[in-house]
């Protein structure tokens, strides 16, 4: 019996995204739901969670913010990668009116999802927001018609944050999906109207297994890599909106 | 009538023998109360020591063809963190009926007692002493529980610093386990859990050329341990008369009546909710009863340690 626990991968293109990070796509598939991910290794650096923006072929959109993130955002094409999973639930099939809202990084977790609703004709407006444009990632996309930009310092896009650029859209859309940082989906719970439709929220925790067995990825009594990282938003809403410990 | 669960495990009453096992899940009080809700008679704690640490980097825990191995390294938020998860997860618990057992860990028998000390104030119905990480040697030196001398001192000093059931976590990597476990009764044990993960053991990826783990050698747990883990569990429980939780390698109904038949009073199930969560307390009930009406078997009393006869 074959142990097979890691695939290799090598980079083919890697696509520069704003000052901070990079695109890598790479040279094998991995068929998945929207808003799954992959345990990605580089041996002697470390091993963590990235979503997959795409699986067909295996993309990563990486924000370099530590060890792991800045020797995966300088690598070579040719260079390899080491990847296990897919792992997690990811998003329902999604209907026709999607509101994808993205803050930081976050966006990358949704890309696949609109990507694929958008190819089955479904229409998608999306937002995403950061603190300022240096820190906006642009995840690599399809052409979109409605793409909005919002900046909390009004360098770029919209002067505000994604919440407050999107308000109208909430009666519009027949599903919302966010990620981003928690003050920003505390922020959705919060605001929450009985009105809107089904929110999915795409939750980030620190991994170590990354297949519900050692608990560090706990949300509450949730463990996001084996019940998420996608979660309806009254799953969590009261992880969300407690005390930090 | 139905065959009954219920176990004794000294003195407490578990409704069923099945405990989420050190490591796994219990790193927070809503995770070991969830899985107390699905069907776990008793839940264990990840293992603490007085001073928080964060453990090892990634890769820690890894899935292969025999189980998992790992070496997660002992990450835990300290003990006085811990007593307030344990506080917490204790009022949940205790409606349920269902038991909690606290883990700890230390560098020196000293630093065990003060673990306990720590975790007291929580009253878990058991304090389990981990003496057999095999996964922090390079830190640590060897586990207490491979020598009895070893064991012995570190029973002694909980016992000195603790009043309620102390069970005293055994390796199978002891040369001789009997004899470890029999120091850790002499020196005031009231059970065991038996085993913890065996090894270190190392998975090599061959396109890196390296090993796996960042710590290069972890603790292999799952159903590769099984084999080992029943002689364990027969070994002891046939020399010394005190109550073992039987741990490793069990995912199945039949692998925990093995368990009780090696002698074991209650059975920890730890990589098994790999793949399938929580739900693997509500099958393993399930399979265990099926095979107890099949096998006309009406309490898990009536077999426990039948293997020790021939
Ligand atoms: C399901 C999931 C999907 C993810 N998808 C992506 C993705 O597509 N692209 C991407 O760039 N990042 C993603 N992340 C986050 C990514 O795993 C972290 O950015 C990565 O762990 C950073 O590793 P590092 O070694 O570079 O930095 P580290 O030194 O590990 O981290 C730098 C800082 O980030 C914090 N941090 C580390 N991991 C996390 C985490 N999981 N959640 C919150 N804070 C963290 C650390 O505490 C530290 O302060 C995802 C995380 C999860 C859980
Ligand atoms: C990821 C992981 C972490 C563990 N952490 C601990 C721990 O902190 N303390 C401890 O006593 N045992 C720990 N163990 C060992 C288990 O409690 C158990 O003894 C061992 O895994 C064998 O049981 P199993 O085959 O059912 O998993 C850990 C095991 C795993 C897989
Ligand atoms: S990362 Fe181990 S349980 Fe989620």
């Amino acid at each position: 019996m074959l142990d097979n626990i890691y695939q290799v991968m090598r980079v083919t293109e890697r696509i520069p995204e704003g000052k901070c990070g990079a695109t890598l796509v790479l040279d094998g598939e991995l068929p998945c739901q929207a808003g799954q991910f992959v345990m990605v290794w580089l041996p002697g650096v470390e091993e963590r969670p990235f979503t997959l923006v795409n699986d067909t072929p295996v993309t990563l959109t990486v924000a370099a913010i530590g060890p792991l993130t800045r020797a995966l955002a300088g690598l070579e094409v040719g260079a390899r990668v080491w990847l296990r999973g897919p792992y997690g639930h990811g998003f329902p099939p999604p209907g026709r009116r999607l509101l994808v809202l993205g803050g930081g990084s976050g966006i990358a977790s949704l890309a696949l999802l609109a990507r694929r609703a958008l190819a089955e004709g479904a229409e998608v407006r999306t937002y995403i927001g950061a603190r300022t444009t240096d820190l906006l990632m642009l995840p690599w996309y399809p052409h979109w018609s409605t793409l909005t930009l919002t900046t909390d310092d009004g360098s770029q896009g919209i002067h505000g944050n994604v919440l407050q650029a999107a308000a109208e859209q909430f009666a519009w859309a027949d599903g919302i999906y966010a990620c981003g940082p928690e003050p920003m989906l505390a922020a959705l719970a919060r605001s929450r109207r009985s009105d809107w439709p089904p929110c999915w929220i795409n939750l980030e925790r620190v991994m170590r297994c990354g297949i519900g067995v050692c608990g560090s990825c706990h949300c509450g009594s949730h463990l996001v890599c084996a019940d998420g990282p996608v979660f309806n938003l009254e799953q969590v809403t009261a992880e969300l909106l407690a005390p930090p410990h | 009538m139905s065959p009954s669960l219920a176990v004794d495990l000294a003195g407490l009453r578990l409704a069923n023998p099945l405990v989420l096992a050190s490591g796994i899940w219990g790193c927070a009080a809503e995770t070991l109360v969830r899985a107390a809700r699905a069907g776990a008679g008793a839940v264990t704690s990840k293992s603490c020591s007085v001073a928080p640490r964060t453990g090892h980097p990634n890769p820690t825990v890894l899935p292969w063809a025999g189980g998992l191995i790992n070496a997660v390294g002992l990450a835990n938020p300290g003990a006085a963190e811990e007593r307030l998860i344990l506080q917490e997860a204790h009022k949940s618990l205790i409606p349920l009926g269902v038991s909690l057992i606290a883990s700890i860990f230390g560098s020196t028998p000293d630093d065990y007692a003060e673990a306990a000390e720590l975790v007291a104030g929580a009253q878990p119905e058991i304090l389990e002493v981990n003496i057999s990480c095999p996964n922090v040697a390079s830190e640590f030196g060897l586990p207490f529980a491979l020598e009895p001398d070893a064991a012995a001192a570190v029973t002694r000093a909980v016992r000195a610093a603790y009043a309620g059931r102390v069970f005293i976590k055994l390796s199978p990597n002891a040369v001789n386990i009997v004899e470890v476990a029999a120091a850790a009764a002499e020196a005031g044990a009231d059970g065991f859990t038996a085993v913890n993960t065996l090894g270190p053991g190392m998975l090599i990826d061959i396109t890196a050329r390296r090993p796996i783990l960042s710590n290069r050698v972890g603790g292999v747990s799952g159903a590769a341990l099984r084999p080992i883990a029943l002689r364990c569990i027969h070994d002891v429980t046939r020399a010394i008369g005190l109550p073992v939780i039987g741990t490793g390698g069990v995912d199945s109904g039949e692998a925990a009546i093995q368990m009780i038949m090696a002698g074991a009073s209650a059975v920890g199930v730890g990589s098994a909710l790999l793949g399938e969560g929580d739900a693997v307390f509500s099958r393993l009930q399930r399979e265990m009863l099926t095979i107890m009406q099949h096998e006309g078997i009406a309490s898990l009393e009536e077999i426990r340690g039948c293997a020790h006869a021939g």
